[in-house]
């Protein structure tokens, strides 16, 4: 008989392929890696809507800004479905912020970079979105059952945001020269930090093994970003976007496009909180936040009121 | 000054199409029942997933302890009596 509170018997229940649920024995270092993981996608999802969020006044057209508004508000839904999820392994929403705020839970360095003009708006949801729908495909068999179900539902949401950024880059590509060239810039400003997203190489990538093993990640962060690599040159080529990277070819025997070096120093300098937008979308999530105490008092003081009526009534 | 909160847990139940079972959705944050229905149909219901949504406070719910598995279910699994496939039929028996 086995013992349900091993570590031992607990990976063998992984190993055959099944779900760990909430009340489920689990040992406490997955409980923690999961809610590091999973607080930091959540926080990406609530930070992210603020680049975009800073185009929606002036977006190009009514169609273009309902769009955006729609992405947008299914970025705060994304945050909420894998907050809620977070909060099932026993941390409250109160500390999931806390650490946001206090910088202790990191988010996606991303979301650090500007949306400096339309086209942004194009290749973070072609390019950004694109990536981040690679690394939620492969989470959707993670091994935390609720985790699962929330990246099961952000999937099918997600795949729009993909198209509609596309849509916009490729528009862009059959516009005038000058909109041919937001576009390309766009394209060469979000490209390296898109295959960062993926994380550190495999070799030095330092939560990997253990993730693994617990079948948190179902795939490695080399194979992920390769997977971004193949699927998204043949779409820039498709529209006539190039690469800001010269040694990007096709390697005929594999099957594989093969990529210059990425640039990890820069990588590690915006995770250290050195990346252009790094205070300010902090700062912005802790001024909204505090300018929000006011609804919150308010909601609760209605509920008291309404249970003081309810009493007196009985 | 109240402490500020992250108001109360809610658990969201959502029939896809009438006659279909509610099925679990997640949870969500709210202060009373209101804006508890409000808040589940904006956060789960942007796509048509819903016909209809139950959503009750989480403290309420009483979920089985999964230790007790064995106690719980195991009963179920020497009945195979309730199964129909434990009865043998004549040969050439139809609509049975």
């Amino acid at each position: 008989m086995h013992n349900e509170h091993s570590d031992a018997h607990f990976q063998l229940r992984i190993d055959n392929g099944e779900h760990i649920e909430a009340k489920d024995y689990m040992p406490e270092k997955y409980r923690k890696h999961l809610i590091r993981q999973m607080s930091q996608h959540a926080h990406s999802e609530v930070i992210g809507m603020q680049p975009e969020g800073n185009w929606i006044t002036r977006a190009p057209s009514l169609r273009a800004k309902q769009i955006l508004l729609a992405k947008i508000q299914d970025e705060g839904g994304h945050g909420l479905y894998l907050y809620s999820a977070a909060e099932t392994l026993g941390i409250s929403r109160v500390e999931l912020i806390e650490q946001l705020q206090s910088g202790k839970a990191k988010y996606s360095s991303i979301f650090n970079y500007p949306a400096l003009n339309w086209a942004d708006i194009g290749a973070i949801g072609w390019l950004v979105d694109g990536a981040a729908i690679v690394n939620q495909v492969s989470l959707q068999r993670t091994s935390y059952g609720p985790y699962s179900r929330a990246m099961v539902r952000i999937c099918k949401e997600e795949s729009f945001h993909q198209r509609q950024g596309y849509e916009i880059m490729s528009k862009m590509m059959k516009g005038t020269k000058d909109q041919q060239a937001m576009a390309q810039d766009a394209m060469n400003r979000w490209w390296w930090p898109s295959l960062m997203m993926f994380g550190p190489h495999d070799k030095n990538s330092p939560h990997s093994s253990d993730a693994v093993k617990w079948k948190i990640k179902r795939e490695t962060n080399d194979e992920l970003r390769q997977k971004f690599i193949d699927k998204t040159i043949p779409q820039a080529e498709l529209i006539g976007l190039t690469f800001p990277d010269p040694k990007i070819k096709l390697d005929t025997t594999t099957g594989h496009y093969t990529i210059g070096k990425i640039n990890w120093e820069e990588f590690l300098r915006v995770i250290a909180g050195h990346g252009p937008c790094n205070k300010q979308r902090l700062d912005h999530h802790i001024k909204y936040h505090e300018e929000g105490v006011w609804i919150r008092e308010a909601a609760v003081a209605y509920k008291q009121k309404n249970a003081k009526k309810e009493l007196e009534t009985v | 000054m109240t402490t500020d909160t992250q108001l109360d847990l809610w658990e969201v139940f959502i029939q896809s199409k009438s006659g279909l079972p509610y099925i679990h959705a997640g949870s969500i944050h709210a202060s009373d029942n209101k804006m508890a229905l409000q808040n589940a149909r904006d956060i789960y219901t942007r796509r048509g997933e819903g016909t209809s949504i139950w959503v009750m406070p989480s403290k309420y719910i009483v979920a089985s302890n999964p230790d007790d598995n064995d106690m719980l279910f195991d009963p179920a699994n020497d009945k195979i009596y309730r199964h129909p496939t434990f009865y043998v039929m004549p040969e050439g028996a139809k609509n049975i």
